[in-house]
Formats: C-alpha cells, structure tokens, sequence
C-alpha cells in the first residue's frame, strides 16, 4: 500500500500545465497541497460524479489530457460510468480511483465488500483500452510517466492508505470563487 | 425551413420528432446524452441516431448525463439530455447540485411517461406525471411543456437562454412524438 499524499507526490511530476485534473474529497485536499492550479475541476455537484464531468471534459477538449482522481466510495456509486466511459474511449481520459477501502471523508467508514472488489476488474470488464494496478510507490514511480502517456480511457487503480489528518474545507472545492477561477481557466484555454 | 419560424405550420394534435430534431439542432447542441425514454424513443431518438447528429452518448444512468453535460458547459459546447421523468427524478440531487447550486445550463428534454396526450402534466391522474412541474417549481427551475407541434418554437429559445443566463432548463415532452 502507498500513502496517499507520496502517491500522488509521484502522479504529480507528471501533469503538465496543460492538464485538466478532477480530484475528489479527501484525495482533492491532498492534492490543493501538492499541486495548486487553475485546472484543478473540483466542484463535481454530487458524489461520484467526477468520472462524468471528466468524460464531458475530454469530449469538449479533446486537444487536452483529463486526468479524473477518483475515489473509491465515489466510483462505486457510478460505476455505470465505466461502461459508458468504455464506449465513448477518449483517448484523452486517464481515470484513477485512488482506493483506501473507506469513505474517509464521511468518518472512515469502510466501502461495501472492502478488501474483496476489484476496481480493476470493473474497468477491465467494461472495456477501458488499459488498466493498472499500483499498489508500491516504487512500481508506480517507474512505471507512472509511461502509464500516463497511453492512450485513453486509461484506468489506475492506487491502493492507497490515508495520508494523516486533514482540515477539510469544503469551499475550497466548490466555493463560489473557486467554481468562477475554474471556468474562468477553462475559457482561457 | 427554419425551425424557430415553423408555428405556423404547425397542428395541435400533433408532435413531430422531425421538427424537435431541427428545433435542437438551430439551438447549437452538438450532443446528445440520452437513457431511452419511452416517450421519445422512437420518434425522436431514433431519428437523432439515423441522422448521425447531434452526437449521441449513451448512459447507464441518468445522473452521468448532468456531469457529462456540465463538463462540456466548461468547454463551451453545448448538450441537451434526453431522459424520461423517472431519469429525472432519479437525477434530483446531481441536478440540485449541478445545474441549480453551480447554476450551470444544463439542458434536460424530458418525456413525460403516460401522460396523457393534450391533458396538462400536473392534470394527469399519473401520480409520476403529476408530481414533474411542482418539483421544478420548488428546485427553482425554469420548464416549457412541449406538447404539439405549435409548443416546438420554445425549444430553441429556452436553451438559449439557459445558455445565456447559465442556468438549467427543462422541456417536458407530453406526448409521443411521430418521426415525421
């Protein structure tokens, strides 16, 4: 297992400027600390959305990489996604689901069949063009450069254990101020 | 012909896909993002799929669609969601959040399962049906009833100005359309 925030440390060296990231809970207040930037998409409306508006994204911007992190308690609730993200095949889409077993954000309670269900296997058997599973820092080191570099619909899944407390600010995600800086940076595209 | 000038011509026992398709394309919708709806599918959906535009995406479910269109609201293309009332229903909290809270345009063409054809919605004995516009009412959504050909000419102005003013809006389909 990897801790969340060196995990995404790792993720991070890889995103470029032009890169539009969609982070959720507890993963998006790790990663405001790793990588502030215009073009992180954080207010997704309702939980297990991001997958959706990622794919929106990467239809409308198709000159641009979209890289969704995913949480697992939120894929779970649309894992109908998967498939329709399958058809579609953005070839600009990576989608990782950063899975610590637990809604982390709601008291760290653990997901349904925790341990057990295979987010790989659902990505697979939907269709996604690849699929990884990265449960070591140091495979995902050397393997994360490539990966991201694939053609889409990529799926990763990271085995991930929480990286310490947290204060989570919700407006920080979806604050009025936050949504215009991120349209406002989306329109300068 | 010019969908938005086509009242005229119009019959009010009478709805056609034909000219809903054109009424959504004269509003600059280049998506599509559907769950088939009984109400629609034939005469509608269908004629979207044969005519190869606007693009269709399919989703398992209907929620998908609002993040899907938003998505594409941030990248200035826009979308229209075609789904039945249960999708709608179904949807409540992603378009609470969306389309009402973010106040994004989020279009959504609604097909009102078994209403009856000329009887207003919040008329039908269909508890579902009944139940579609005073919801809307309370969620502060804006909604045009698209009940025969004469009510085709709200479409393109109601996406625009969902556009415009970057808020949702709903068109509710009462009958089912004929293809032509």
């Amino acid at each position: 297992m990897m801790k969340s925030d060196e995990c995404l440390k790792i993720l991070a060296r890889h995103i470029t400027d032009e890169d539009i990231v969609l982070p959720v809970y507890s993963t998006a207040f790790d990663w405001l600390a790793i990588r502030p930037h215009p073009l992180n998409y954080l207010a997704h409306g309702a939980m297990g959305l991001a997958s959706s508006h990622g794919l929106g994204l990467a239809l409308g911007r198709p000159d641009r990489r979209v890289v969704v992190l995913d949480g697992d308690g939120s894929l779970l609730m649309n894992l109908g996604s998967l498939v329709t993200i399958a058809e579609v095949a953005p070839p600009n889409l990576i989608h990782c689901v950063c899975e610590n077993g637990t809604y982390e954000a709601n008291g760290g309670h653990p997901i349904p069949n925790r341990g057990k269900v295979d987010f790989a296997g659902f990505a697979r058997a939907a269709g996604y063009r690849s699929v990884h599973t990265f449960a070591e820092l140091k495979n995902f080191e050397q393997q994360a450069g490539a990966v991201l570099a694939e053609q889409g619909p990529v799926f990763i899944d990271l085995k991930v254990t929480p990286s310490g407390p947290q204060k989570r600010d919700y407006q920080l995600l979806h604050g009025a101020d936050v949504r215009a800086a991120t349209k406002a940076a989306l329109a300068a595209l | 012909m010019d969908a938005r000038a086509s009242a005229s011509e119009a019959q009010s026992d009478k709805l056609t896909g034909a000219r809903i398709l054109r009424a959504i394309e004269a509003s600059g919708i280049e998506f599509v993002i559907s769950v088939p709806d009984i109400t629609t599918s034939e005469g509608l959906l269908r004629l979207i799929v044969n005519a190869g535009r606007p693009r269709i995406i399919r989703v398992c479910k209907e929620d998908e669609g609002i993040g899907i269109c938003a998505g594409l609201a941030h990248c200035g293309t826009r979308a229209l969601l075609l789904i039945q009332q249960t999708g709608l229903l179904d949807s409540i909290n992603a378009i609470r959040g969306v389309a009402v809270e973010y106040a994004l345009p989020i279009c959504m063409m609604v097909g009102l399962l078994e209403k009856e054809p000329g009887v207003p919605s919040r008329q039908s004995k269909r508890y579902g049906v009944r139940i579609v516009e005073p919801i809307l009412d309370a969620m502060g959504i804006t909604y045009q009833a698209i009940e025969d050909d004469r009510d085709i000419g709200k479409i393109a102005p109601a996406i625009d100005a969902a556009y415009a003013q970057s808020r949702p809006t709903v068109l509710l389909i009462g009958r089912r359309p004929a293809a032509s």
